[in-house]
């Protein structure tokens, strides 16, 4: 674009013509597609066949860039995986941006085009869209709000209660990258081997696990704020039954654990952003392991752990020294503005 | 990794485990002082491990916790009535329930009070803008007050004059007398703070065991270093024994950490301290020295005392003083979560009742 302003103004969300330059130089010539480039107030398009599923989630990161991604990326990533985690194909994305006066354009502009790459990546089009200026100080820089179409194939039906005793708990990666990673950019915490967040789209990772077991996979997550823990609770509540888990079987990088050691957080806790908890059955468990395996963000994929009967509604772990307590839900020590 | 793993190994945790059932004859009532052990102990399930005749009670380690509600008030009028002082303090405190609010609240209502994970970021926020008064709520034990008189030294070397300390600083050796003197419950032996005596020296100790002939014994945090103390302990009880050992020699010696107590005793000077639940502990709290009273932020804006009011119903006190187990509180997973805190022990992950209560129930 013509880079006249090297920063936004109020103008820029007036609905005047600053606002019009901004959507027509910058977002719809980064997003293009047929559905964005009319510029009407809304897309339209004609809904596919079967079921929808529809989603929304804001964005409020900080810093808006950190090391593994960006606050556009990761408004894109998010919403994919609500979507994906149900079992749907991510098809069409709303953004909307409330912008502090004084962001630099340029600063924008990377945002944007890390979303456009990554929407392209992940096949799914960005088709309407909203931008909002607040004052200097009344915002801090970028909030992002995506919502979020997706297609559900099928009869499938992914939900907690559907899990059953004897199922296995799978996690397609190691735990607490981007929690580690925004917290030690955002505190100046220098580490020998950086941690990078792990934002990442997760909806071709769920098609390879779907597939492998149409009708082994009884409920899916991905487990952001509350981490790896919380995700586990909610399906040991939902379904009434217990679900056992070994600390020695759960992923964690060395980095991540150091930094924990250090900082006083549970991995258990940490957000993700590129990763997947599923509850399988026991028999499609080494199919589904495969498939995440052999999945560019399902390396580091394990099993660990498996659903019981008692205690019913909650979760244990057994240590790394071999006693077994109560994983309980996150409390208390939540990050602020992790996502 | 490395000087974590090996002592998280289960073979030889649960081999260590034997080994207590194995010589445990007697019914011991053991007292781990710090509240980083009581974290790690039920963090790690040792608890449970233990025969039933060995009780774990767990003592006044939680700086946090251990801050009285007048201390607590005090710094939430403080910043009531100061709102263009910005306030460094750890992030335990934020959530700290005084008799009208929290510093959480504090902050939501217009106050600036920013988390640091070091006193040095205190010193970074008063670098950045000369212009803006910093005041650092300096809460802990033996171990954070060494790094804020260093602090505060860097301040001095680096002519900054815009950053200033509440020492509500406290030190372990005196609670642990007053304790034993209350004489509200038999202790029979200590479980002594690792870090506390990497700076004082296992030596400070000396006189539990030749005044009240309570054996001792330092140990680090690890769940192995914690199960090792806790058997060298024991042994020492069913020997007879009543000495000073330390399980933790990997980083704490007889003396301590004499360039660390130098750094302190510059600064800061012994003075009486209330403690919750116990009250005031002569020479059990850390004044900041005259030579220093230009950094002395209750001086600097003349800070007056705040209410000494508990929360109702709370016996954060009588946790604290290892009367009774959280569970023995009325309001304990009931009215008082992590969430809702009614009282410090709830708050601080180092506190008492935030260990029971996410690790301990209905396991």
């Amino acid at each position: 674009m013509t880079k006249v302003l090297k920063t936004i103004l109020l103008a820029h969300g007036s609905g005047g013509s600053h606002s019009r330059r901004l959507v027509e130089e910058l977002f719809a010539s980064a997003f293009a597609n047929p559905l964005l480039a009319p510029l009407n107030d809304q897309a339209v398009f004609s809904p596919p066949s079967g079921r929808l599923a529809f989603t929304t989630d804001s964005y409020v990161v900080k810093p808006i860039f950190f090391p593994g991604g960006d606050i556009g990326k990761l408004a894109v990533c998010g919403t994919i995986n609500d979507l994906a985690v149900g079992g749907a194909e991510p098809l069409y994305l709303s953004a909307s941006f409330i912008i502090e006066e004084g962001l630099p354009m340029d600063e924008l502009e990377r945002v944007v085009a890390s979303m456009a790459r990554t929407a392209l990546d992940a096949g799914v089009m960005i088709v309407t869209g909203d931008t909002k200026v607040v004052e200097r100080g009344k915002g801090d820089k970028l909030f992002i709000n995506t919502a979020g179409i997706g297609k559900v194939g099928g009869s499938l039906d992914l939900a907690p209660s559907k899990i059953r005793a004897g199922d296995v708990v799978i996690v397609s990666g190691t735990m607490g990258d981007h929690g580690i990673a925004i917290l030690t950019h955002r505190e100046g915490i220098r580490m020998e081997t950086p941690v990078e967040s792990d934002c990442a789209p997760l909806h071709t990772l769920v098609r390879a696990v779907l597939d492998a077991a149409p009708s082994g996979v009884r409920a899916m997550r991905d487990p952001t704020r509350g981490g790896l823990a919380t995700v586990l609770n909610e399906f040991a509540a939902s379904s009434g039954l217990a679900i056992s888990v070994r600390e020695d079987d759960i992923p964690v990088k060395d980095a991540v654990r150091g930094a924990c050691e250090i900082l006083g957080f549970d991995p258990l806790y940490l957000a993700n952003e590129g990763k997947l908890i599923a509850v399988v059955s026991k028999e499609s468990a080494e199919a589904v392991l495969e498939a995440m395996r052999s999945h560019p963000y399902g390396r580091d994929a394990a099993v660990t752990g498996v659903v019981e009967e008692a205690p019913k509604g909650k979760v244990l772990i057994e240590t790394s020294i071999g006693n077994r307590r109560i994983l309980d839900m996150l409390s208390g020590e939540q990050l602020p503005r992790i996502c | 990794m490395r000087y974590v793993d090996e002592f998280r190994k289960r073979e030889e945790a649960q081999g260590l485990l034997r080994k207590i059932r194995e010589i445990s004859q007697r019914e011991v009532s053991i007292m781990e002082i710090c509240g980083t052990h009581t974290h790690s102990i039920s963090k790690y399930g040792v608890r449970e491990a233990l025969p039933p005749n060995i009780r774990l009670i767990s003592g006044p380690g939680c700086p946090v916790c251990v801050t009285s509600a007048a201390d607590v008030n005090r710094l939430l009028d403080f910043s009531r009535s100061r709102r263009d002082v910005v306030m460094a303090t750890f992030g335990d405190m934020m959530k700290v329930p005084g008799s009208a609010s929290s510093l959480q609240e504090e902050k939501a209502g217009g106050g600036d009070i920013r988390v640091v994970y070091s006193p040095l970021g205190a010193l970074d926020i008063a670098g950045e803008d000369p212009s803006r008064e910093v005041v650092l709520l300096a809460v802990g034990f033996e171990t954070t007050a060494p790094t804020v008189a260093a602090t505060m030294l860097a301040a001095r070397e680096n002519g900054l004059r815009n950053l200033s300390v509440l020492s509500l600083h406290k030190l372990t050796p005196p609670a642990m007398r007053a304790l034993m003197d209350a004489g509200e419950m038999d202790i029979d032996g200590f479980i002594c703070p690792g870090h506390v005596t990497a700076i004082i020296g296992a030596g400070a100790y000396g006189f539990l065991a030749s005044e009240y002939g309570s054996p001792c014994v330092v140990a680090g945090f690890e769940p192995i270093d914690a199960i090792m103390g806790i058997y060298m302990l024991v042994r020492q009880l069913e020997e007879g024994r009543k000495e000073i050992e330390i399980e933790y020699d990997r980083v704490v010696t007889w003396n301590g950490n004499l360039k660390a107590q130098e750094v302190m005793n510059r600064v800061f000077e012994p003075a009486d301290s209330l403690w919750r639940g116990i009250g005031n502990i002569p020479g059990s709290g850390l004044r900041i020295r005259n030579e220093f009273s230009d950094m002395d932020a209750e001086k600097r804006f003349s800070i007056p005392p705040g209410e000494d009011a508990e929360p109702k119903g709370c016996k954060c006190g009588s946790v604290l003083k290892g009367l009774i187990t959280p569970e023995a509180c009325p309001l304990f997973a009931k009215a008082c979560t992590p969430e809702f805190p009614i009282g410090p022990c709830m708050v601080s992950s180092e506190g008492t009742c935030a260990a029971f209560f996410k690790y301990r129930r209905a396991a």
